[in-house]
């Protein structure tokens, strides 16, 4: 399971104040906290810098990388941005994302081309946002194939088939969770992501519907996850997860993680 | 019955959550030949204002808002259609709703039209990612009494300034009031981009509504 630590994003008070105030330590511990976890990217945001983010996000990436050895998640739409924070940037990082919104694909197709980096394909389009398993099976079709013409190998996509909330339509759910077997039957080699904590919004016990949906797409395939690490019981229910779908030989991880006192949560 | 066990049997349906009960007791109330206008805003508007301050305080879930918009909506339609022959449902005020230029989120958009609607105002609902020459036109059109604009995204956010731009360009400001809201969206925003209301959400928009067209 690929973990895409989500905590450093500009956009949460804490980590907007500790980022323009240029707190080292503070970003720092959030990196640090994260990798323990088991995060293996530590996601970057500093959207909330108009017209600054350039150069924020390469400050990110710079005080991350300082701390831990991990690659990162490169979190905007702006060219520049991405490429400011690479000068700096040790191992491949994973841009976060390209999308069929016109502007979104025009400015971050030229970045990806050819590359080696790990791409979050974010199933979203001018024309809305999907509902269906057949909309969002439209958008990963195209944006999967454009990708690939553009010398993206397919085992560095991760398609995100887009979580919505299941407060608004009760066929939300299973609509996000019938695409993830569907991409990953039809594109062998793929692999999926989401950010899943929007299945939840508007209902109250947010956590018991994220660990169960969580459990529910692995079933399904999805092998990616934009969280929060250091959500110990969904890091548990992922590995117990993954090992009840048979993508753990011999029980393997869920033993040494038990060893680790990971189910003591 | 008297007027009052009626309109009090309507609210507690809505809160009930029990479509069968409200169009039961609305018709009950049409029999009785009580006011439709007052079935609407003493007995539905006042029903959703309780279903909004249950959501405000975490009681009620935006499935259940959701659902009570739904019901209301329903048998409002139903109150109008019974009137079409005699006079006319007058309506609180026109409201012009779109999601800005950019933006292709409409779930807090939706509500706001379904709750404003189900409170009384005529709403025109533009839909997502409209041009702010587009809702020009519209405005020009329809002549609304409210334009509310809302964006998801700290990204689309100047679309809501640059429209309020185009509106007050084309020296029609004066004509409307404006309101902006979406998650981003804060209080010192609308200020700053010289909205005439905000809201944090979508029964706190009918609110807001109401208090711009001086029904406090």
């Amino acid at each position: 399971m690929y973990i895409v630590g989500e905590l450093i994003n500009t956009s949460r008070k804490s980590v907007g104040k500790a980022v323009l105030a240029e707190d080292i330590t503070a970003v720092q511990q959030l990196a640090k906290d994260q990798a323990k976890a088991g995060a293996s990217y530590i996601d970057v945001n500093a959207g909330t810098f108009v017209g600054r983010e350039p150069a924020y996000l390469k400050w990110l990436v710079q005080t991350v990388q300082e701390a831990v050895d991990l690659p990162c998640a490169l979190d905007s739409p702006d060219p520049e941005a991405i490429e400011a924070a690479m000068e700096l940037h040790r191992g491949i990082p994973m841009i976060n994302s390209i999308s069929l919104e016109k502007s979104r694909y025009e400015n971050l197709i030229p970045i990806v081309r050819n590359s080696e980096f790990k791409v979050v394909a974010l199933c979203m389009s001018d024309k809305g946002m999907p509902e269906t398993l057949d909309d969002r099976m439209k958008i990963a079709d195209e944006l999967i194939n454009k990708l690939m013409q553009n010398g993206v190998k397919i085992e560095n996509i991760f398609v995100d088939p887009l979580v919505q909330p299941l407060s608004v339509d009760n066929s939300f759910g299973m609509e996000f969770i019938n695409t993830v077997e569907t991409i990953h039957e039809n594109f062998k080699g793929i692999h999926t992501v989401c950010g899943l904590s929007n299945i939840s919004y508007g209902l109250p016990n947010r956590k018991f519907l994220n660990q169960t949906f969580i459990a529910m797409a692995i079933s399904k395939g999805l092998d990616g996850a934009i969280m929060n690490p250091l959500d110990t019981k969904m890091m548990a229910n992922i590995i117990a997860a993954e090992t009840l779908a048979g993508r753990d030989p011999y029980c393997m991880n869920y033993l040494k993680s038990h060893r680790a006192g990971i189910f003591n949560v | 019955m008297k007027t009052d066990e009626i309109l009090n049997k309507i609210i507690e349906s809505v809160l009930d959550q029990n479509e069968d009960a409200v169009d039961k007791s609305v018709e009950a109330a049409l029999a009785a030949d009580i006011d439709p206008m007052v079935i609407i805003n003493d007995g539905l508007t006042v029903s959703l204002k309780k279903v909004g301050d249950l959501f405000a305080e975490e009681i009620l879930f935006l499935p259940e808002l959701i659902y009570c918009g739904e019901i209301t909506t329903n048998v409002m339609k139903k109150i109008e259609s019974r009137l079409k022959s005699e006079s006319d449902v007058t309506k609180k005020g026109m409201v012009l709703i779109a999601t800005v230029q950019g933006d292709v989120h409409d779930i807090g958009k939706n509500l706001v039209t379904l709750l404003t609607g189900a409170s009384g105002y005529e709403v025109v609902d533009m839909g997502k990612d409209v041009k702010a020459t587009k809702i020009l036109d519209k405005i020009n059109e329809i002549e609304p009494d409210i334009v509310m604009l809302s964006s998801l995204l700290s990204t689309t956010m100047p679309a809501q300034k640059d429209t309020i731009q185009t509106i007050v360009e084309a020296g029609i400001r004066d004509k409307v009031k404006i309101m902006v809201g979406g998650a981003p969206v804060t209080r010192a925003w609308a200020e700053e981009i010289g909205a005439d209301g905000y809201a944090e959400d979508a029964s706190a928009a009918v609110i807001e509504a109401d208090r711009i067209m001086g029904f406090e």
